[in-house]
């Protein structure tokens, strides 16, 4: 089998021990697989449900409530824009729509060539920064949306 | 380990005398916003410099939370030897840091940067909650201890019964910070009655509201105040075990509020049998996954048991059955925040500030088209024109203020002429608003109120569980509509639908979610109508 031979499942699965194998720590597991893994797939989901001893349709159902949780592989890079409401009346959808003109992409979705996924977040917290975009990891505040494109090109470059 | 009061206030003897006699101190606050300003980078340039000058004995730099002014970062405060005298900086970057080292070396402050702690930003604040943030090292328990930190929750334990710490919080008359504005006294108070062999204290560090950032201030910045608050909790209503619930988009928060846990354990502040009593108190943290009506209590427990956050009717309420069927206190980071100030000064001292029914401080965050955006600590009653035009120094770029959103999706805008609105629980209310968790946003002239309604319904639609169809389908039927005001295609009786479903929505939602989400709309309505008019077309 597959995971058995995949070193991320045996990180999974000592995370899962570690924590005693706990069908309460189902929401911890799942972050524990999504940084493993980059996104929640369903062998994965399947995975946890068998060795946690709890229904497919649980996890299932779990995984897909929280906006935290990905189901689909990103791309290779990513860039998040926040559309908290300072972000928003400063302008976060106008630099969104920009993006998904540039690249073709709506938010949540990736690239077909799988170089660049477009995620939004509910709210980063820095509004003072506000409008806010991550581009890997790095967060860039008072974001113009003329600028943001060659913010874009310059990570994916 | 610390096992006696004696023990805690000789820690913090030692470490304040060797913080006094070593040397300066250099300040870089390294909270989310002046990270991303680059304050790590300027950190090591700080470092490198003072080190290159061989100066590391006599100024030591520490990383401290978050300052306030946001809007003007990288911050970092000079404090001399003696302690007594402190400079202020903003808008520093790791270019000034030979500058900024000269300036310490020649006793002249770097004029250039300096920031005038005189203007109304500072001086209208009082600080509680948020006294110790920029000052203390958020990752060394020694700090803390040193400004006076666990002291209150010892003395609760070696001189206070739990009813006296209660009856304490009792007085203080402090209300729920997370929005709602129930006593935390009753609320502590109703748990301690209830005879169960198992109780829980959970702190709400979720925050949901898009717009709000207290709360992430504080756990990154004071960790262990809010540890301290839920001991004392835990103590007052018997309880042995807490859970501090944390938003994932929070990662800077979660590594200092474990790394807290991990120092108090430690030095046997929690734990068992601590100070050799029989009170034993452990803590641990959960992620939340984002989830905006896990904000609400029965969800939030729902996620802390792995569950989907769907929210359930009350009662039962929690201090009857709450974490695993356990009485349980639910309270937010800002009231923890609060709990350990009063006990040191008393429930009097904390009673007298503020206004009648709404008494002490609260932290709000100022976002949006303000000058000044960032946290600010001010006492009730303050009033919105002060909260806007002095501390925050107005609408910039010569646009004209429109409206204050207060209390995130689920509360409401507040026009102009309520500017002198002094602010508490009951005048937001009263105004349509809430005081919700205490973000504050700034709209400005050039912005459509149609527009930040449907915003608002939007965000509340996509966060909705799904499980009471008010809700559910409300929040969508609502979004459609305010679509059609947006888009000039609205009717007459859609504007007579748009009010009439804002009122079967909020009275026969499940839970709070539901039963706000009109608010943004009604608010709207009442104070900017002809915006809405202005939707409709005639044919």
């Amino acid at each position: 089998m597959l995971e058995t031979i995949d070193d991320r499942y045996k990180t999974l699965e000592k995370s899962m021990k570690k924590l005693g194998y706990d069908k309460s720590a189902l929401i911890e597991t799942l972050h524990t697989a999504q940084e493993t893994f980059g996104y929640l797939g369903i062998d994965t989901l399947k995975f946890i449900a068998s060795r946690l001893k709890v229904p497919y349709s649980k996890v299932y159902g779990v995984a897909t409530f929280y906006n935290y949780f990905m189901l689909k592989p990103k791309g290779k890079h990513n860039v998040v824009v926040c559309m908290g409401t300072a972000c928003y009346i400063k302008g976060a959808e106008k630099i969104v729509e920009i993006i998904e003109q540039r690249f073709g992409i709506k938010v949540g979705e990736t690239t077909p060539d799988g170089l660049l996924s477009l995620l939004s977040a509910r709210c980063f917290g820095s509004c003072s920064l506000a409008p806010v975009i991550i581009c890997d990891d790095k967060t860039k505040g008072k974001v113009l949306p003329e600028n943001t494109l060659c913010d874009i090109e310059e990570m994916i470059k | 380990m610390i096992t006696s009061i004696d023990d805690l206030q000789a820690l913090a003897e030692k470490k304040r005398a060797e913080c006094d006699e070593n040397s300066s101190e250099l300040r870089v606050c390294a909270g989310t916003s002046c990270l991303s300003l680059g304050s790590s980078e300027l950190k090591k340039s700080l470092q490198d410099e003072i080190q290159s000058r061989g100066l590391n004995d006599s100024c030591n730099i520490k990383s401290v939370g978050c300052n306030g002014l946001c809007a003007n970062g990288t911050l970092v405060s000079y404090c001399t030897k003696d302690k007594s005298k402190s400079t202020f900086y903003e808008r520093v970057t790791s270019g000034d840091a030979s500058g900024l080292v000269d300036s310490i070396q020649n006793g002249t402050p770097l004029e250039d940067r300096m920031c005038d702690i005189s203007q109304p930003f500072f001086t209208y604040q009082k600080k509680i909650v948020l006294e110790n943030i920029g000052i203390i090292d958020p990752d060394d328990i020694e700090d803390y201890i040193a400004h006076g930190g666990y002291l209150s929750f010892f003395r609760a334990l070696d001189e206070m019964s739990p009813k006296d710490v209660i009856e304490e919080v009792k007085i203080s008359g402090l209300r729920g910070r997370g929005g709602g504005g129930y006593p935390t006294g009753i609320k502590w108070e109703s748990v301690s009655k209830v005879l169960s062999e198992q109780k829980y204290i959970i702190c709400n560090g979720d925050e949901g509201d898009p717009g709000a950032f207290m709360d992430r201030a504080v756990m990154e910045s004071d960790p262990h105040r809010i540890l301290e608050g839920m001991a004392i909790a835990g103590y007052a209503c018997g309880a042995n075990k807490g859970y501090i619930y944390v938003r994932a988009e929070y990662p800077l928060a979660v590594d200092k509020l474990n790394r807290a846990i991990k120092q108090a354990t430690k030095l046997g502040i929690l734990g068992e049998n601590i100070a050799h009593s029989n009170f034993s108190f452990n803590i641990e943290v959960r992620l939340g996954a984002g989830a905006f009506v896990c904000g609400e209590a029965t969800a939030l427990i729902a996620s802390i048991e792995g569950n989907r956050g769907n929210p359930r009717q009350k009662p039962p309420h929690l201090s009857d059955y709450g974490l695993w069927g356990e009485p349980t206190v639910l309270n937010n980071v800002e009231t923890f925040a609060n709990i350990a100030p009063i006990i040191k000064n008393g429930g009097a001292w904390y009673k007298s500030i503020g206004t009648e029914s709404s008494s002490g401080t609260k932290v709000f965050a100022l976002t949006g088209h303000i000058q000044n955006t960032g946290l600010v600590e001010v006492p009730m009653g303050t009033t919105l024109r002060e909260l806007i035009f002095d501390i925050g120094g107005g609408v910039p770029d010569g646009k004209k203020f429109k409206a204050i959103q207060s209390g995130g999706p689920s509360g409401g805008c507040i026009p102009e002429s309520l500017l002198d609105l002094h602010v508490d629980y009951e005048s937001l209310k009263n105004a349509g608003s809430i005081m919700g968790s205490g973000g504050l946003i700034v709209i400005d002239d050039s912005s459509n109120m149609v527009e930040i309604a449907r915003f608002f319904m939007d965000f509340c639609r996509s966060e909705s569980c799904g499980k009471c169809t008010p809700c559910r389908v409300g929040t969508t039927e609502l979004t459609l509509l305010l679509d059609k005001f947006i888009n000039k295609k609205a009717t007459k009786s859609d504007f007579e639908l748009l009010k009439e479903m804002c009122e079967i929505v909020k009275s026969a939602s499940l839970c709070g979610l539901g039963q706000t989400a009109p608010n943004p709309v009604i608010s709207t309505i009442k104070y900017f109508e002809d915006e809405y008019l202005a939707g409709i077309s005639d044919d």
